[in-house]
């Protein structure tokens, strides 16, 4: 494949009677990249997938999947994907093998083929012995699972995943995780992933966008965005609280003061490499602490820095938005 | 360049395994094998018992009412085969299974053809049950084995007519709750029909008109020729004429409908 494996060029998704979804978006995809499209509920995440899996036309706009056009080339397009999208689209009447089986004959695979391939992938996700049941006595994890192995059955070069760990338990989610980095690292699959987790973003991305209201706000590796709001901070507090003079005047030595309720904080002037320093010239002082924190920036940061709200606050306005709207509704 | 799963995977391959999918979930519901299969019979059962004396009336066409009343079973499988289209596809766009349907090198049109498929199967199976309950107390069919042939393959043509408004009403609103609320006016359409009595023997003038009017008149009375009469040419044009005009009016527009549905 030349070029990027996604490419996006002003796309634009406004429904009827209803809001611009997706607001002018640019973006590019390398091939064999994790990339973490990272924003609250309705930022437009899920508007944006389901464009760039051809399932719904875009208002506006321009985007390439795996060097076919989405709206011109669509049957090519699917050829090129897989996608586990936000809802686990699972029949709860067949069977994980047979769901496997039927997403194989779709597909196109052969006959011979079909049987070992969903064999295959049911070892891979972990689900042999749970195969055979019916899905409606899946877990949620298990539903997730079933649904990352329908959408490698064709051994596509571009994965898109729609809020792949939602509703998962930490088990469950860190098993995607390794699932997903393996993908990427050992078999090359271009990985476009939707998240609202801070942390997933942060650890499964090469590259995070980061999208609010339609729009991609910042892009960049999770570090290359830290390091945009600031470098990190360090926060101790004296076991006396007399002390506290003492311990200013010991870290105004590695950076600038910044605000600590309960002891002293300072912006780091080179990073964290200046932590060890700082335990030992409050050592040196003999000034015993309490507490000593070292502060990352975080990406809830960077959203903080490029739209006024925290991203978790922007879930809770989401949340309080759409509870007002069916409070609304009419009777 | 053609996508590479679509030209491994042809059109019937992709009927049959969607078809089979169909037969596969109706089968593990046992309400909607029990149900189409229980309900009419036992309606035909309370019915044959309370209006037996109606086949004294002058000009009635049989002695047994288990003979005449045996069309209306076929009818009634027909609408339940609406309702298993309708909800099974509704239940497919509700929970995401048609997207992932959609992206597969799956032709659009053997969604239609899978599920219609499916419907057809059970059809045939519903239809062969009735045929048996209704020989078994003693129903002689006049045409003979040549119009058993020609009554089950009118089943499977009926079934695949309203399985087709079913699955349209479905593609349309992306709602089971929709498609349950056709059962009620389907029935009604039922009863306003030659079901309970023929129609040159109906007194009231309007019922006459409005049951001679009705479509579902002459697809009872097609199956109903098959048993107690023979070979009616009338009521077999008739008959598969209308499931005819149904079955491509129903087609085209739940097609027109999974287009938009799809539009991708």
């Amino acid at each position: 494949m030349e070029g990027h494996a996604i490419e996006a060029r002003g796309l634009v998704r406004v429904f009827k009677k209803g809001p611009r979804a997706v607001d002018g978006i640019d973006l590019d995809v390398a091939s064999g990249e994790i990339y973490g499209f990272l924003g609250p509920n309705g930022a437009g995440k899920s508007t944006t997938v389901l464009m760039l899996t051809t399932l719904l036309p875009p208002t506006e706009g321009t985007a390439r999947v795996g060097g076919f056009d989405v709206v011109r080339e669509g049957p090519q397009v699917r050829s090129t994907i897989g996608a586990a999208l936000q809802e686990a689209a699972l029949d709860p009447l067949l069977t994980g093998r047979e769901h496997l089986r039927l997403q194989a004959s779709l597909q196109g695979l052969p006959k011979d083929v079909r049987r070992a391939r969903a064999d295959e992938l049911l070892t891979r996700v972990g689900l042999t012995e749970a195969a055979d049941r019916k899905v409606r006595g899946y877990s949620g994890g298990m539903k997730r699972r079933l649904d990352l192995a329908l959408a490698l059955v064709h051994s596509p070069r571009i994965l898109f995943l729609d809020e792949p760990t939602t509703g998962l338990d930490i088990q469950s989610r860190t098993a995607l995780w390794e699932e997903v980095a393996r993908l990427a690292r050992d078999d090359g699959v271009t990985v476009f992933l939707t998240t609202q987790y801070l942390e997933e973003a942060d650890v499964l991305a090469d590259r995070v966008g980061i999208i609010d209201h339609g729009k991609i706000v910042a892009e960049g590796t999770p570090a290359e965005l830290k390091a945009t709001v600031g470098r990190p901070t360090v926060e101790a507090v004296p076991a006396d609280p007399a002390d506290r003079e003492r311990a200013s005047s010991i870290l105004a030595g590695f950076g600038e003061p910044c605000g600590s309720e309960r002891g002293v904080a300072v912006r780091l002037r080179s990073g964290e490499a200046d932590l060890a320093g700082i335990v030992r010239a409050l050592d040196a002082e003999g000034l015993k602490v309490e507490q000593l924190q070292l502060h990352q920036p975080s990406l809830d940061d960077v959203f903080l820095a490029k739209t006024g709200r925290s991203l978790e606050g922007a879930a809770e306005e989401e949340d309080e938005r759409a509870r007002g709207g069916l409070a609304m509704e009419p009777a | 360049m053609p996508a590479p799963g679509a030209g491994l995977s042809s059109f019937v391959d992709q009927v049959y395994v969607l078809a089979r999918r169909s037969v596969v979930r109706t089968l593990r519901q046992p309400a909607n094998v029990i149900g189409p299969l229980v309900f009419p019979m036992m309606l035909l059962a309370v019915n044959s018992g309370g209006l037996q004396a109606e086949t004294k009336l002058p000009g009635f066409p049989t002695t047994s009412f288990v003979a005449f009343a045996l069309a209306v079973p076929f009818m009634q499988g027909a609408l339940f085969a609406t309702m298993n289209a309708g909800t099974d596809l509704a239940r497919d766009i509700q929970t995401g299974f048609l997207s992932r349907l959609s992206l597969t090198p799956m032709r659009r049109l053997a969604v239609l053809g899978g599920q219609l498929g499916g419907v057809v199967t059970l059809g045939l199976l519903q239809a062969i049950v009735y045929l048996s309950v209704g020989i078994a107390v003693g129903v002689h069919i006049k045409s003979g084995v040549a119009g058993v042939l020609v009554l089950l393959a009118f089943a499977v043509f009926i079934s695949f007519a309203f399985g087709a408004l079913g699955a349209f009403a479905a593609l349309r609103t992306g709602s089971g709750e929709a498609v349950q609320g056709l059962f009620p006016v389907f029935f009604v359409f039922l009863f306003i029909s030659s079901m309970n009595i023929p129609r040159n023997l109906m007194s009231v003038a309007w019922f006459r008109d409005v049951a001679t009017a009705n479509p579902v008149s002459y697809l009872i009375e097609c199956v109903r020729s098959l048993i107690i009469t023979g070979w009616d040419g009338e009521a077999l044009a008739l008959g598969f004429g209308i499931a005819l005009v149904v079955s491509v009016v129903a087609f085209a527009l739940a097609s027109h409908a999974l287009k938009e549905r799809m539009a991708r």
